[in-house]
């Protein structure tokens, strides 16, 4: 298959397609499941029946503003998530109003206007298909363009242009460490091994976080897509997903999308009729959140318990099995894709000096708008929280915003106007991390959530090395006397030390940044440990 | 050289453990496979026990320490049998910061177990979970897996009280 044959194939999918002007879709993902979509989505099939066949009701992914779903959009086919008509918190019973304003003035009543900054002011790259397409859909994501970065790879490109291309565009791994991806993809490459592997790391263990869970769930061709690619350009013909089995949805989706691109052509043996040949299979994750660690990760693959071990040697040169092994999260995999399709210069114009592109951010906690936002690298926190978050509900003040999970920090109100980008989060001695984000408001204490995270990574801790294992929990239990007003200043000295520690002689990043959250809660709330401290 | 090992026969003839075996055979009998093993095995009985353990153990060639090693090592997997039915709290940062704490504390005062029990009338197993990602509804509770969410206590003791 070239790439004309793929683009007659789109081309094929959209004729067939050619009667249906207007599309009724319903968020089908996790979070709009659970707040009633699909019997939403049934209410409306069974109303719409056979009487407007230029319409049709269709499942699709992530829309964006959890906290208002179930939601439904009335659309134009072409039409994107701003250009339709959306509805917030449908029930069935709305559902023969929708279908009456289908070709009229849209229901008042149940309106979500698309033009405030919750929409207007995110950019997608990576969400650019959810909450359009039909994410079981093998046609419709060939229809809007996918697998064309792929067979352009695969026919027009060496595996060293692919790699220039990423190089250039200047993605940086988007799990949370920022590793740029174009010089991990060339480290494999230019690794001699007669065997190399690909990993997707979905093991999205950051409370908080649900970005890889999202993407996941509404475009799975996308993330499948992108590791084709990169196996492509290291030389790999097998790849692994390690998922959360937490996530059912994302698991039954993405199997259904394997088992379609590989009937296809598209994945398995001599894709596209090249002599490139791709296995992926699917590894479900067990509840750890170790297991997001890379070395870790892969121990679990080999199905041993989900203990790190010390880097070097690092994955590139022995990784999976001790072959070379590409690791790269869900979110950077999705980028790759608009990557070969735009050019790296494309993707490079985004975003700030050192970041580019976009990012896709979870917000939660005490927000206005809870959901999932894309927005370019660059954008201020206050931007993120006040504008399109819309601030905090209830007339409470601000007081924090938590980045980066149990690895990251609490960012305080006075450092709201920061630009958000891997290096300037860090100098607030926070991180970016996966991208959740969740803002808490003037009743949080701050040492209250302290402890909450140092009680997550004592019980995530693996126990392979001491630092972690015992270190954890002696901070845990001084940090439970204090939100108790137990505990004295000694102690409070001494969870200092600890910190430096366990920050400095832990084996994997789990223990080297489970300090992280009480440094940063002790740096800008200093007041509130002092105020805990029991009267002796 | 290596002799082709005889399979051990299944601890029962509860049609099950074919199941089971179907995942092994998938992977060619393969240690790595374990974990799906194991996965399998509790999507199957709900649990792990010794039998089962023991069984998937010399199915796959390894050691039991071994395979008890990882059965206990993963949060996901449970060594004792399930109630009727499962209520899991989220307890992922923002459910914490929505007030999932208190949630788990009034069920445990209400039921008198703690997180990963199971009452004594076998009805109702307590959990915990370490976000199930559904941030939206924060605090997320999964009924027998279902996911709801923006509960009160009173409102899920409610729900639970409906269950059979």
């Amino acid at each position: 298959m070239n790439l004309d044959d793929l683009t007659d194939l789109a081309e094929k999918y959209r004729e067939a397609e050619a009667g249906v002007d207007r599309e009724v879709r319903v968020c089908l993902a996790a979070s709009c499941q659970s707040s009633g979509a699909v019997p939403v989505f049934d209410a409306l099939v069974a109303e719409l029946g056979d009487t407007k066949p230029s319409c049709k009701v269709k499942g699709v992914g992530c829309m964006g503003l959890c906290s208002a779903g179930p939601l439904v959009a009335v659309a134009d086919r072409e039409a994107d998530l701003q250009g339709s008509v959306l509805y917030r918190d449908v029930t069935a019973d709305d559902a023969e109003d929708i279908v009456a304003s289908i070709d009229g003035p849209p229901v008042e009543r149940l309106r979500c206007p698309t033009n405030q900054p919750f929409f207007a002011r995110q950019q997608k790259i990576v969400l650019e298909n959810a909450g359009i397409i039909d994410p079981d859909s093998f046609k419709g994501y060939v229809a809007v363009g996918g697998y064309s970065a792929l067979i352009r790879a695969l026919s027009e490109m060496t595996p060293a242009d692919v790699l220039r291309e990423v190089t250039d565009s200047g993605l940086r791994g988007r799990g949370g460490g920022g590793y740029p991806t174009g010089l991990k993809w060339s480290t494999v490459a230019k690794m001699p091994a007669t065997q190399k592997y690909v990993i997707c790391n979905a093991d999205e263990g950051d409370p908080g976080a649900f970005m890889d869970r999202a993407i996941l769930e509404s475009d799975p061709h996308r993330v499948l897509e992108g590791m084709a690619i990169a196996a492509y350009a290291i030389g790999a013909n097998k790849a692994y997903v390690y998922v959360r089995a937490e996530y059912p949805l994302a698991v039954e989706r993405l199997q259904t999308a394997i088992r379609k691109a590989k009937r296809s052509g598209l994945l398995g043996n001599k894709i596209g009729d090249t002599q490139f040949s791709l296995e992926v299979e699917i590894r479900l994750g067990a509840g750890a959140f170790v297991c997001g660690e890379e070395t870790a990760l892969m121990a679990s693959i080999e199905g041993l318990r989900g203990q790190p071990r010390p880097r070097p040697p690092y994955p590139a040169e022995a990784g999976l099995w001790g072959y070379p092994t590409l690791i790269n999260n869900v979110e950077t995999f999705a980028n790759i894709a608009p990557i070969v399709r735009e050019g790296g210069d494309w993707f490079a114009s985004i975003g700030t000096e050192r970041s580019k592109g976009t990012k896709v951010f979870a917000l939660a906690g005490t927000i206005t708008n809870t959901g999932l936002i894309e927005v370019p690298m660059g954008t201020s926190l206050r931007d993120i929280i006040e504008v399109i978050g819309g601030g905090i509900p209830g007339g409470k003040a601000f007081k924090a915003v938590q980045t980066g999970g149990p690895s990251g920090g609490c960012i305080p109100a006075q450092h709201l106007d920061i630009a958000v980008d891997y290096d300037s989060l860090k100098t607030l001695g926070t991180m970016m991390g996966s991208g959740g984000m969740i803002v808490m408001d003037e009743t949080s204490s701050m040492v209250d959530v302290a402890r909450y995270f140092m009680e997550f990574c004592m019980t995530e801790s693996c126990g392979k090395c001491i630092p972690c294992r015992t270190g954890t929990q002696q901070m845990h239990s001084i940090l439970d006397r204090l939100a108790k007003s137990q505990a004295t200043r000694a102690e409070l000295t001494l969870l200092e030390e600890l910190c430096e520690v366990v920050q400095a002689t832990s084996l994997c990043g789990l223990g080297q940044t489970a300090p992280n959250p009480v440094l940063s809660t002790m740096r800008y709330f200093r007041d509130e440990y002092e105020a805990k401290l029991g009267e002796v | 050289m290596s002799l082709q090992q005889a399979k051990p026969p299944l601890p029962s003839d509860d049609k099950r453990w074919k199941l089971v075996n179907a995942t092994m055979r998938r992977n060619g009998y393969a240690g790595h496979a374990l974990i799906e093993t194991l996965h399998s095995v509790q999507d199957a009985f709900g649990f792990l026990d010794e039998g089962s353990l023991r069984f998937v153990a010399s199915s796959l060639d390894l050691p039991l320490s071994k395979v008890y090693g990882v059965a206990t090592f993963y949060h996901l997997f449970a060594l004792k049998p399930k109630g009727r039915h499962a209520c899991v709290v989220c307890t992922g940062t923002a459910c914490y910061i929505k007030g999932a704490g208190g949630l788990v504390e009034r069920l445990q005062e209400r039921y008198d177990i703690n997180p990963g029990e199971t009452t004594e009338d076998d009805r109702l197993s307590l959990l915990t979970a370490r976000c199930v990602g559904a941030c939206g509804l924060a605090p997320a509770i999964v009924i027998d897996g279902d996911v709801l969410g923006k509960l009160d206590s009173e409102s899920l003791i409610a729900k639970l009280e409906e269950l059979t």
